[in-house]
């Protein structure tokens, strides 16, 4: 298949992504809004051109479980759920993340809490970027604002999955998951053979040729001696550490719309807005809404939420008199901002709940408020 | 050897290691540990493991077998793992037809944690949470796992067998390795539940724990072939 221009869904584009940058295998269980993807995989049947699994499982806990056996063995594996089912994987992930596994996750964000609705959210900003399971962990993930950004975050995810060794997630939304943009899809890429597999993933359990390795390869979360442990925990911060260092992305874009990647000092704003995935969509229009009155708004969106662009929102403060953040949820990324700005200049955060997306014009009045304040 | 005196599962793991090297497949194959007693059974046999979360053993092996098909692969477990906290993927790995076999050591409680009471735990049988006996009007009944796998048509070949004597022990090599061949040929998914002792979990004497098993478990758990295909 050789690269493609097509206008579908966002859940879609996410499923013709993993086939063509050579997911070995997808582990699904259906929840609206991201039942596109399974179902998309389940009709391009890529098991008959690529050779790779696609399975419907009894339920998210056996998709994550999935992936941690599957990944485990240095195999390219991806799942997708919404909210409730994300939930379900918590322990899952925690224990690939104590097994250093690389698989990618998607979270198609739904409201809740409970079942609460099928409509869109970003209220599981705390559980993506907070390591919702148990211990000290931390999940890179990356924030979609596109169907573009939907494809292509798969393949990036893969390779920061594989990078560090560690579980992926791609945190967007149903907005995202359900509009249709247009949307370039890479050209095919060969799954890798299994001796490839072999040779990339020294540490993974392949079955142990003697030929290849002195020792087996265990795939494990557990360990009993407190001294050990505490070592390989200080292994684990090591790395949270360097992808810190390393692994931050996010966008920025002036009041004159123009984007301005990497110079925040060049900044010439009044206030800005700080917002992740389809809240930075509406804030692009909120952006526009405000230079027709004459007031310059500079928009900040992190692109990884963990690890989160701190230290630009931090210089970003000290080019404007405050910062809004808006996000479809109570209040989540908004404490990071606040971490970010110590209080240099005011924060106030905007949102819907329930299922509401918010309209511009909404925000631009929250933002006309705060600036007459 | 961090399991007990007395303990089934040191016996249980020499056959599998055993029947490994017969079959030539020390290189080819991938064994999933569970949360239990067996969680560091990859430390006595010598091929590549991952350590499963409580209960998602077969998941595991599913995507394991289904991303290596030409590996053998199998899952190693106790009662409470395959059939408490794990029946759904216990089931669905099954009734799949999974090419993986499910090996799982029934002592009728849950021994890491300190002899709780188990979704096999006999009626009358006395645990730490259940210390007057089970009842049925409180805890329901004992679940024999294999009878309930024989229903489901993924299935191709399930078993009971015993470790408690020289006979049993090479009864249940046997089963072990016609799973494991089934394994690699396909056509359905394999299960061997292994009856086992556990005294510590008892609160009883090794040789006290064998006697109790042949009076107690044999009638109610019957060991032997329950489907072959
Ligand atoms: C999610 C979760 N719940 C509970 C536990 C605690 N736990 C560890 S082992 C175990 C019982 C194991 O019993 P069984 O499967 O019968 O195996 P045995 O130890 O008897 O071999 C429990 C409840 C856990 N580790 N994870």
């Amino acid at each position: 298949m050789k690269k493609e221009t097509v206008l579908m869904k966002g859940n879609e584009a996410i499923a013709h992504a993993a086939v063509r940058c050579g997911c070995d295998g997808y582990f699904g269980y259906p929840i609206t809004p991201q039942s596109e993807v399974l179902e998309t995989l389940a009709a391009i049947k890529p098991w008959e051109t690529t050779g790779m699994v696609v399975l419907q499982c009894e339920s998210e806990i056996a998709a994550i479980n999935m992936l941690y056996g599957g990944g485990g063995t240095g195999k390219r594996v991806m799942t997708s759920s919404s909210s409730i089912g994300i939930a379900l994987m918590q322990e899952g992930i925690s224990y690939m993340a104590g097994a250093e596994i690389p698989a990618v996750i998607v979270n198609v964000q739904r409201g809740g809490p409970g079942l609460g609705t099928i409509q869109p959210s970003q209220a599981d900003y705390f559980q993506a970027t907070r390591g919702g399971g148990n211990g000290d962990y931390e999940t890179p993930v990356l924030a979609p604002a596109s169907v573009q950004e939907m494809a292509d975050m798969v393949e990036e995810s893969f390779q920061l999955a594989f990078k560090y060794r560690t579980p992926v997630m791609i945190l967007s939304d149903g907005v995202i998951g359900q509009m249709m943009e247009k949307c370039v899809l890479p050209e095919q890429r060969p799954r890798r053979t299994n001796e490839e597999v072999i040779a990339e993933c020294p540490w993974a359990a392949t079955g142990w040729r003697r030929a290849d390795r002195k020792e087996r390869n265990v795939i494990t979360s557990v360990d009993l001696d407190p001294a050990r442990f505490e070592q390989f925990n200080l292994k684990l911060q090591a790395k949270y550490k360097e992808i810190r260092d390393n692994e931050v992305r996010y966008e920025l874009i002036t009041p004159e719309g123009a984007e301005l990647q990497g110079d925040i000092n060049k900044v010439e704003a009044d206030l800005a807005i700080v917002a992740f995935g389809s809240a930075a969509r509406i804030s692009q229009k909120v952006i526009q809404l405000a230079k027709e009155d004459g007031l310059r708004v500079a928009l900040l969106r992190p692109i990884t939420v963990w690890p989160y662009p701190y230290e630009q929102v931090k210089l970003l403060a000290e080019r404007v008199q405050g910062i809004l953040c808006v996000e479809i949820n109570a209040g989540q990324m908004v404490t990071d901002v606040q971490l970010a700005v110590q209080g240099r200049v005011p924060v106030e955060h905007y949102g819907r709940l329930g299922g509401i997306i918010p309209d511009p014009a909404e925000v631009y009045e929250a933002l006309r408020k705060m600036w007459h304040k | 050897m961090h399991y007990c005196p007395g303990c089934s599962h040191g016996v249980v793991h020499k056959l599998i290691a055993e029947v490994i090297a017969e079959m030539g497949m020390e290189e080819q194959t991938i064994g999933v540990s569970p949360v239990g007693c067996a969680v560091f059974a990859y430390n006595y046999i010598d091929i590549d493991w991952e350590e499963a979360a409580h209960g998602r053993a077969p998941a595991l092996a599913t995507a394991i077998k289904r991303l290596w098909p030409e590996r053998l692969v199998f899952s190693y477990q106790g009662d409470g793992d395959i059939g408490a906290i794990g029946t759904a993927e216990t089931v669905h790995a099954l009734n799949r037809g999974e090419h993986i076999t499910m090996i799982f050591v029934n002592n009728t409680v849950y021994g890491m944690t300190g002899g709780q009471m188990a979704p096999t735990t006999l009626i009358g049988q006395k645990t730490v949470t259940c210390p007057y006996g089970r009842e049925e009007d409180i805890q329901g009944y004992p679940l024999r796992i294999p009878e309930l796998a024989c229903t489901l048509d993924g299935t191709r070949y399930v078993t009971r067998q015993s470790v408690h004597s020289v006979a049993a022990i090479r009864k249940c090599k046997a089963a072990i390795k016609k799973a494991f061949m089934n394994s690699m040929e396909g056509g359905g998914s394999n299960l061997i539940e292994i009856l086992g002792t556990c005294s510590s979990g008892w609160k009883t004497t090794p040789e006290k724990a064998n006697q109790w098993m042949e009076e107690n478990m044999f009638k109610f758990y019957q060991v032997g072939d329950l489907k072959d295909r």
